[in-house]
């Protein structure tokens, strides 16, 4: 594991933060920085999945069921605010007019509200995970069957989502939104509001977990993903912190997904299934699990790439991705912050003279003798 | 409609759906359970099948004229166990051998195979589904009473699953690959120290299993229409099966698709599919609880 | 017939097997001691193939072996009982056997005799699963299984580990018989002092992963195994 961060990588990162919040908005078109506010806000969604899977070695793959309840939960604040100013002018979002309901549903009423549509955003993944999470973890389930577990639950809430269009939007999900606390979404200023929001979040969230992986917390974490029989040996009862992790996780990517959603103006059950969770898993793989920046490198270089390819070679994205997945596995299991640090290394080596090493062995010798 | 009628009905009903899902499972059950390799190509593979029957079909239909191309049928079941398991060889070769003992690599590697293969076959035949009709002898059904009626198609499906079961089992404990590859697949080194070629015997059963795969897909084809993500619909299910009738043994995989089938028939006729689906994913979640190594765990000294 | 030459062997980056060179020759028995942790079992392993060599070399009968395969060691007459007798739990005992004749010919089900007359208790318990005999009756089926492969040199890693002592008895008994005929080579770790004497002909002795003291049985005196082999 690498020593503390110096003075110079937190030079670094300040540098990226001073980037993100004046260089970017200055410099990049509208339609750029858009987009590189839906990855940072997707970067957060990485950062949960690098603390459950990169840092205590479960691999969730029915983390777009998260990602989507805090998704959800802002959209559904969005779509009330646009009132009877919708294409029905009713009360109630369009969607809900034309299958024929009268009356909101009662989970969608505390959504009137700004603050309580953030906090369920962060607190019903939260709580998801903590069920789930309490009944798999404590029935030792774990490795390949969690991660069998939580594809079935990502398909199962991706068909509840579209079977009950009254209740949910359906296929089509939610859109169509106008404000947010009053500002007009179409505003290219409150836009660039949402995204400097986003950037400061993705560096809290990121602090945070920073703050996690090297404590006592982050420690044990990393037994459990190593060595998890010993760590029972010793003692600890690993349930609770996987509970804790996975929960903390979840409310990351719930967070993220009510980041995402006043950026993209979409939310639909195409981002709570199995193919999007799986391809969230790959960001993290990609830039480096078990690596924070890792996390956030890859959100954007996938990303980045999938919307370069969209542009260019649509047929191609998904051999690209196929092939990522492949990569990852047999090339660059460290992702890009692995290979950076092998390039480091290796800078290193050439430039000290040889290292003293046979003689090293001699002397062992001798003390054998 | 008599009470048993209907309650023969609804019996012949789960047994259909479970037959079906055993198929599927059946190949999942070799690599999965038997080789603890997590295929997420396996969708793909049993695609393969389908678009092996629906190539056939079309090439009967060209040769034989509209009625008579039934016979496609019986070429397109061999044949689709033989592209899909040539198929399966490959990716063993060249990606799953590199990866025994890491399942999770395993998984997110054949994830990405199926991307790939499911962008091929899209390339290939297109993005829209296919249809492959049945042949003349397996449309139409069998009315023994009124009120009850057994399409010949399921009948057929259900017959040649219990044709399967019974072909693996005298595979795997009558004959002496099957010997050989059970020996592989409980303890690598030990048989390699016998002489038991490791390397082959893992190819083999690889393909085994992804064969099994394709004449699934090649049945269900019949079943209704199919296209490149089609197969994906289908693996939770065939990794639900096998998860929760337990790793490592066939009977598990039996017990397993039952379970599911049975209770997949009975939720539904009770409110929608997606409900069933619902309602059966929660009570997996619970039984596990209980019993986290499913129905038929297979017993190990080892601590995972 | 078996040499290793200047041998090293890794556990990742712990240096286990420092250059090791042995040799079996033809039909005779060695005895392999040393205290625990000194790198018997590793060598063992690497003689099989199962661990790889990253320096030196393994001859079988003149031919470098260092590359080659568990199973390919197997058919060129290698057999193997390890530490745990690793019996394959699941299948019966008959399966067990039947493995054992792998090497011999693809298609046979037929076990011969002479094993039976060997470990006659085998012959009663032919259709029970091996991970339900006890530890004496799974080293027997080991052992059996090894035979039956009529190796060239047979490779015992402490056969008479946790076992009784009337079976330990028999499993000298078939030992004593096999270097009296003279069929094959036997490669032996063992800790009783004793058993090494009365079975084999020559000795080597490991410690920390080297060869610290090596010749005939008749050379192995009360000193030398006291000072590599005394705690």
């Amino acid at each position: 594991m690498p020593g503390q961060k110096s003075w110079k990588e937190w030079l670094l990162l300040g540098a990226i933060l001073l980037l993100l919040l004046f260089a970017a908005p200055a410099t990049l078109s509208e339609f750029r920085l858009n987009l590189l506010g839906k990855f940072l806000a997707l970067a957060i969604l990485a950062l949960g999945i690098d603390l459950i899977w990169g840092y205590t070695g479960m691999l969730s793959l029915g983390h777009g069921v998260f990602f989507g309840l805090g998704g959800y939960c802002m959209a559904m604040y969005l779509k009330l605010q646009v009132g009877t100013a919708g294409t029905y002018q009713t009360d109630l979002p369009d969607f809900m007019t034309w299958n024929g309901l009268t009356q909101l549903p009662w989970f969608w009423k505390p959504m009137y509200h700004f603050w309580a549509a953030m906090l369920c955003a962060i607190l019903v993944p939260a709580l998801c995970a903590t069920l789930l999470g309490f009944l798999t973890f404590r029935s030792r389930v774990q490795g390949v069957y969690f991660a069998i577990i939580t594809q079935a639950l990502a398909l199962v809430a991706s068909l509840l989502l579209i079977g009950q269009q009254p209740y949910t939007g359906g296929t089509n999900g939610i859109t169509d939104y106008r404000t947010l606390l009053g500002f007009d979404l179409a505003d290219n200023a409150v836009q660039k509001g949402i995204y400097v929001a986003t950037v400061v979040v993705l560096a809290l969230c990121y602090l945070f977990c920073r703050w996690i992986v090297r404590s006592r917390l982050g420690k044990v974490l990393g037994a459990i993903r190593d060595a998890e029989n010993r760590l029972r040996f010793l003692g600890y009862d690993p349930v609770g912190f996987k509970v804790f992790v996975f929960a903390v996780s979840a409310a990351l990517a719930g967070l993220a997904g009510a980041l995402f959603v006043p950026q993209v103006g979409i939310i639909s059950p195409s981002n709570v299934g199995i193919v999007p969770s799986i391809e969230m898993v790959i960001w993290v793989a990609v830039g480096g699990r078990g690596t924070l920046s890792g996390a956030v490198l890859g959100t954007l270089l996938v990303n980045g790439a999938k919307s370069a390819f969209s542009e260019e070679f649509p047929a191609f994205w998904l051999y690209f991705l196929g092939s990522l997945f492949v990569g990852v596995v047999l090339l660059f299991p460290d992702g890009a912050v692995g290979l950076l640090r092998a390039a480091r290394k290796l800078a290193a080596r050439l430039r000290a003279p040889a290292a003293p090493e046979p003689e090293l062995r001699e002397a062992e010798q001798e003390t054998l003798r | 409609m008599t009470p048993t009628t209907f309650l023969v009905g609804q019996l012949f009903n789960g047994l259909s759906v479970s037959s079906i899902l055993l198929l599927m499972a059946l190949g999942l059950a070799i690599t999965f359970g038997l080789m603890g390799v997590i295929n997420m190509a396996h969708g793909e593979l049993m695609m393969l099948g389908s678009y092996t029957a629906y190539v056939l079909q079309n090439l009967f239909v060209r040769q034989f004229g509209e009625q008579n191309f039934g016979g496609y049928f019986l070429v397109a079941l061999p044949m689709s166990f033989v592209v899909a398991g040539l198929m399966g060889l490959l990716l063993e070769r060249a990606l799953i051998r590199h990866l025994y003992g890491r399942p999770l690599e395993t998984l997110l590697a054949t994830w990405g195979v199926s991307l790939i293969l499911q962008q091929a076959m899209r390339q290939v035949f297109g993005a829209n589904n296919v249809d492959v009709r049945s042949p003349n002898w397996l449309t139409g059904r069998w009315q023994p009473s009124a009120g009850l009626e057994f399409p010949h198609l399921r009948l057929f499906i259900i017959v040649f699953t219990a044709l399967a079961i019974a072909g693996m089992y005298a595979l795997l404990f009558r004959t002496n690959i099957g010997l050989k590859i059970r020996a592989v697949t409980q303890n690598r080194d030990m048989s390699a120290c016998l002489g038991v070629p490791t390397a082959k015997v893992d190819a083999y059963t690889f393909s085994l299993g992804s064969g099994l795969a394709g004449v699934a897909g090649c049945i269900l084809s019949l079943m209704g229409s199919v296209g490149p993500t089609t197969g994906q619909n289908y693996i939770v299910d065939a990794f639900m099966v096998v998860v929760l009738g337990g790793v490592g043994k066939l009977a598990g995989a039996i017990a397993g698709s039952f379970g599911i089938g049975e209770c997949n028939t009975l939720f539904e006729s009770f409110s929608t599919a997606t409900m069933g689906k619902v309602i059966v994913f929660t009570l997996v979640i619970l039984f596990l609880q209980w019993k986290p190594s499913g129905l038929f765990p297979s017993k190990s000294r080892s601590l995972d | 017939m078996l040499t290793t030459e200047r041998l090293n062997v890794y556990y990742g980056e712990s240096h286990i097997l420092r250059n090791v060179s042995i040799n079996v020759p033809e039909r005779t028995v060695v005895c392999l001691m040393g205290r625990n942790g000194a790198g018997k079992t590793t060598l063992l392993k690497s003689l099989m193939g199962l661990l790889p060599a990253r320096a030196g070399r393994v001859t079988l009968s003149g031919q470098d072996i260092t590359r080659w395969a568990p199973y390919e060691r197997a058919r060129r007459g290698m057999a193997y009982v390890p530490q745990g007798r690793e019996i394959i739990a699941q299948l019966t005992v008959q399966e067990n056997l039947i493995l054992g004749l792998a090497t011999r010919s693809a298609r046979t089900r037929e076990i011969p005799d002479r094993v039976f007359q060997l470990f006659p208790v085998l012959k009663t318990m032919l259709k029970r699963r091996g991970g339900d005999l006890s530890g004496g009756q799974q080293q027997q089926l080991a052992i059996a299984r090894a035979l039956l492969a009529e190796p060239k040199l047979l490779i015992l890693d402490a056969p008479t580990e946790g076992i009784q002592p009337s079976i330990i008895d028999e499993i000298e008994d078939v030992i004593a018989r096999i270097k009296e005929q003279r069929t094959m080579s036997v490669l032996l770790v063992e800790q009783y002092l004793e058993f090494a004497w009365r079975l084999a002909d020559r000795y080597y002795i490991m410690d920390k992963g080297a060869i610290v003291a090596q010749g005939t049985t008749d050379e192995l005196s009360q000193e030398v195994a006291q000072k590599h082999l005394a705690v």
